[in-house]
């Protein structure tokens, strides 16, 4: 081409060699076309529903990476050639991920739907049997015991990490950094049967309160609380620090003005990790704050309902009208998992107000 | 026996100390229980068999709405801890899907009941088991004790095996790999299913009444009757046993019983109860049953779960007696058995030992 | 923060400082404490239950503590390593993916898309495992019993429900992916921009500058989200119960009906049941777990320790 246009400026030399933008694409949809011809006629003649669209997707994204990878390197040499399979791999594993997902809130809800109503957020299952009723019970124990949780772990957590990243030098530094890894590996029931048995000793025999409750999930939440704030609080760099202190600023106060709220958005990460990750638990709630029908917003006395248990107990004493007990279920776990969703997004926000300006 | 009593209390008594040195009822729940009749007040609790918490819900329910003031709570949370806690004092009445054995009752070391009273335990809550499997095309199976037997054994693995097939006539069974189905956690309903394994067909069941399912015996496991139930519908060829509430669309087994086969049925399961004795040497409130299950008697329905309301004769406190008379007294009466039966599909109790346990419950002190 | 030769510089102490680090201090021993009580507890119920005798502990079945535990531990580990084989270079990926790759408006949406799987509880990962996803994979099962059966992992029969010891790892791994994934994403977002750009300036691709910069400065960050992901994957109760169809046995067919079952889904499971001494002989498997922790803990800590230079605060 350049030949017969001579007056055509000299190709950047960096451009030259470089696949158009526009191949990858239609590598891609060539790719999936190519697999989903194949599969058509694999299973000809039998019915469209048993068209098996994840195969001929999986074959013809493992053939799209194959083609790119092997053009790319013919056109751009080896380095180029690795970097698009390496592109392709990533944006590979962030769609695996969400296939799981998909599937999950699907489920969720389509079957969440049918009870997700008016009845369910204002009533409780006092004298109910069969058909309708509410989750407001749990929904109000749910929140009073992971927020009572939260209360507990994050400033337990968040001053430990600090003392591990900012203070802690020698033994004892060693010896919590280990012990809250073996805490991780507690199994949940068996920190609501600690819970219980703490709880005992204060209030007698048989009580089950939802403080109780709490601290059972308190125990799940302070090491993944500590692990990662201590993470997030190690990333900050030295240069902030002493920056700070050169400028004659109190250790305390470059902890609490330049230290925390460059890691905050981490941090709050950490912190709502930790909550979704005990506010489905079941065994240690039902060991712990018992189990009930009726309203309680007491922390204090009495048993205390919780969403997890709800939806456990309502799939698993299923009574002779299954279907209403189901659809209790399942709105119980929607309704979980948009409490979870709106407390990520609260906390999100909260963290970009604090968090200082940063390149990214 | 006096190791397990010692294990109990240390499983209950963390600290140790106040479990053993309690001896008032638990004195964490409110309630005033002074009014009596129809004006009681305050909250009873009790803990117990998931296997009864639907019959349990539509009681509470049903004794709540008669009586406004009062709350009743009972968790969930197994038979063997609902008896721990009992035993410690933490609940005023259990649930159980298994009586007390005779040398349990004898330690006598329930924390709510005067010492030396004894306790009462009443088979309130009587549940047909429904065998279920999952085959197209097939509603119901002829199946006798030793065919079901090998089938959980694992020794009949197919579903066209001929001890299977020279029993339904007529009915065209498939080339199927069998899958049995059983309970992965340790619950009543094995415990029961297999008691009557055991009992009607000793020579293929040679492991007795279990809990925990042998791993040689292979099948699937799936947790709770709700898992198990879900496991049958979502396979093909699946078998299993679940309480019979919950057979809905799946096939069921009629089970041969003498020279007849026996489709479940309340009135067939509460059959097989009333032609069973009470277990001997208790004490007269302990409506414990010996069940017949090898029984040839027409009509009975053998596989069924019974469990267990269990309470003190006399109590340590008098705060809530007159809750747990009442409460009682609800779940035995006629309308209480008929609303569990519409709500959890249970077999009402015979009159005759709605009378007897009438008259213990009128006795609690 | 460095020492010098002779004598070390101490900053001056003033009120808010020893407060301040006095509370730290304190938070740090309340969490020595409660672990110290934790493990009192379990110690003091768990020996009961290895001391008891088999005959008399039904939960046992005449074999010893060790025989009961043995098949119990396996299968944790077994599960475990599944999930975070499967989930790890996933999580890395999703990250590097959210950090480096998606347009920046969209990063924050995508990041929250994954979090979202850290929303669902354990009890609906349970359910949909055994009721959906069990379904879904018992053909492919059943493909793979009939066509790499030479494959000592595929050996078959394959399960006729698909309630495997596989597809508990696959839910275990989609449940410990946001954990994972978040902790990478975090880290790899902390990553000095200037070791990147410097990277590119020299010419290198995308991938080599993550490569050169990202990867190793993240590499700590990735340990811990994968320890993390792992205590959450050897403690998982609910969801490896509901989906798992578990025996006492040891095994690596990962596609057959008898699969070895977890400490905590076994404790989940025998616990409502379980009476007297059965219940010490359960707390006693949690000591073991948390002996468990303790050990694949160590290691991690090790490995981290000896990248400690890439981190930033020391």
């Amino acid at each position: 081409m350049t030949t017969t246009t001579p007056a055509r400026p000299i190709e950047n030399a960096y451009a030259a060699g470089q696949l158009p933008r526009w191949a990858p694409l239609v590598m891609l949809i060539s790719s999936l076309a190519t697999f989903v011809i194949i599969f058509l006629f694999v299973q000809a003649g039998r019915p469209a529903s048993e068209f098996n669209i994840v195969g001929a997707v999986l074959f013809g994204v493992v053939l799209y990476a194959v083609v790119l990878t092997t053009v790319s390197r013919l056109v751009e040499g080896h380095r180029r050639a690795t970097d698009r399979l390496v592109t392709t791999l990533v944006a590979l594993a962030f769609v695996i991920a969400l296939l799981p997902l998909v599937s999950l809130l699907y489920t969720v809800v389509i079957n969440g739907a049918a009870r997700f109503d008016i009845d369910f957020f204002t009533l409780s299952l006092r004298n109910v049997v069969g058909e309708g009723g509410g989750a407001l019970h749990a929904i109000i124990g749910t929140l009073e015991m992971t927020l009572a949780a939260t209360l507990i772990s994050v400033p337990i957590g968040l001053m430990t990490s600090i003392y591990l990243v900012e203070y802690g030098r020698g033994r004892l530094a060693q010896a919590i950094t280990f012990f809250v890894d073996v805490m991780t590996g507690i199994p949940s029931i068996v920190a609501g049967l600690f819970a219980y048995s703490l709880i005992v000793m204060f209030f007698g025999p048989g009580v089950r309160v939802g403080i109780a409750g709490a601290v059972a999930l308190s125990v799940l939440m302070i090491p993944v609380v500590v692990r990662s704030s201590e993470e997030m609080l190690r990333l900050v760099p030295n240069e902030l620090r002493e920056a700070a202190f050169a400028l004659g600023v109190p250790k305390w106060l470059t902890v609490t003005k330049v230290v925390l709220p460059t890691s905050i958005a981490g941090i709050t990460t950490g912190v709502m990790l930790s909550i979704a990750r005990v506010i489905g638990e079941t065994a240690p709630l039902l060991v712990a704050a018992g189990f009930t029908n009726n309203f309680n917003y007491s922390l204090f006395s009495d048993r205390m309902q919780s969403l997890p248990v709800f939806v456990y107990s309502s799939y698993i004493s299923q009574g002779t009208d299954a279907q209403a007990y189901i659809d209790r279920a399942w709105a119980g776990a929607l309704t979980l998992i948009l409490i979870v969703m709106a407390l990520n997004l609260l906390a999100r926000i909260i963290a970009k107000i604090f968090a200082p300006k940063t390149g990214r | 026996m006096n190791f397990k009593r010692l294990g109990t209390i240390g499983a209950i008594a963390i600290a140790g100390t106040i479990l053993l040195s309690s001896c008032a009822a638990a004195s964490g729940t409110e309630g005033d229980g002074e009014a009596s009749g129809s004006d009681l007040t305050g909250t009873l609790v009790g803990a117990g068999a998931s296997s009864q918490q639907s019959a349990q819900e539509a009681w509470v329910a049903g004794f709540q709405t008669a009586n406004e003031n009062v709350t009743v709570e009972y968790d969930p949370i197994g038979s063997g801890g609902g008896r721990d806690t009992f035993i410690g004092g933490g609940s005023q009445f259990a649930g159980s899907d298994r009586a007390f054995k005779s040398e349990e009752i004898d330690e006598d070391n329930f924390a709510s009941c005067v010492p030396g009273t004894g306790i009462l335990e009443i088979p309130a809550y009587i549940s047909p088991i429904a065998i279920i499997f999952n085959i197209d095309g097939i509603d119901s199976l002829n199946l006798d004790a030793d065919t079901i037997a090998g089938i959980f054994n694992g020794t009949i693995t197919n579903w066209n095996d001929a001890a299977i097939v020279s029993q339904n006539d007529g009915v065209e069974l498939p080339d199927l790999g069998i899958t049995a189905v059983h309970r992965a956690d340790d619950s009543g309903t094995t415990a029961n299913f297999t008691d009557y394994l055991s009992a009607a067909a000793p020579s293929v069941w040679t492991v007795g009444s279990i809990e925990t399912w042998p791993t040689e015996f292979g099948g699937e496991g799936a947790p709770q009757t709700s898992g198990l139930v879900d496991a049958v519908t979502n396979g093909t060829g699946t078998i299993g046993y679940a309480d019979a509430s919950r057979a809905g669309d799946l096939g069921v087994v009629a089970v041969k019983v003498g020279d007849e086969y026996v489709p479940y049925s309340p009135e067939a399961a509460a059959a097989i109860v009333d032609a069973s004795p009470f277990a001997e040497g208790r004490g007269e409130t302990d409506f414990a049953l010996e069940l017949d299950r090898a029984s040839d008697e027409s009509g009975v329905y053998p596989v069924v779960l019974i469990s267990y309301l269990i309470a003190c004769n006399e109590y340590a406190s008098s705060e809530n007696v007159d809750l747990v008379k009442g409460y009682l007294s609800y779940i035995i009466s006629p309308e209480g058995q008929s609303t569990a039966a519409d709500a959890a599909g249970s077999a009402p109790i015979s009159s005759k030992l709605f009378e007897k346990a009438q008259a213990a419950v009128d006795a609690i002190k | 923060m460095t020492s010098t030769a002779a004598r070390r510089i101490r900053a001056k102490q003033r009120p808010g400082d020893r407060l301040f680090s006095g509370t730290a201090l304190a938070a740090g021993a309340l969490i020595l404490a409660i672990l110290a009580a934790v493990a009192a507890f379990l110690v003091i119920q768990g020996i009961p239950g290895i001391a008891a005798d088999p005959e008399k502990t039904t939960l046992l079945e005449g074999t010893n503590f060790w025989a009961y535990v043995g098949p119990l531990v396996f299968g944790t580990l077994w599960s475990a390593a599944l999930a975070l084989l499967m989930a790890v270079p996933i999580a890395i990926g999703i990250a590097l993916f959210i950090s480096h790759y998606a347009p920046r408006p969209l990063a924050a949406t995508l990041g929250y898309i994954i979090d979202l799987l850290a929303a669902v509880p354990s009890v609906v990962f349970g359910l949909w495992g055994g009721n959906v996803l069990a379904v879904g994979v018992q053909p492919f099962y059943a493909w793979l019993a009939e066509n790499f059966s030479w494959i000592p992992f595929f050996a078959g029969p394959a399960s006729g429900t698909g309630r495997t010891i596989l597809t508990a790892s696959i839910v275990l791994a989609v449940m410990v992916l946001p954990i994972i994934t978040a902790i990478c994403r975090e880290v790899f977002l902390q990553t000095p921009v200037l070791h990147e750009e410097a990277a590119l300036a020299l010419g290198a691709t995308r991938w080599e500058m993550i490569k050169i910069a990202v990867l190793p400065f993240g590499r700590a960050g990735i340990v811990s989200g994968a320890m993390l992901g792992l205590g959450r994957a050897l403690g998982e109760t609910m969801a490896v119960a509901m989906v798992l169809s578990a025996s006492n046995v040891i095994t690596f067919n990962v596609i057959s009906s008898t699969n070895p079952s977890t400490i905590a889904a076994n404790i989940a499971l025998s616990f409502p049941e379980a009476y007297g001494l059965n219940v010490n002989v359960l707390i006693a498997t949690g000591l073991i777990l948390f002996a468990i922790t303790l050990v694949v803990n160590t290691i991690a800590r090790y490995i981290v320790n000896r990248r400690k230079e890439f981190s930033g605060a020391n």
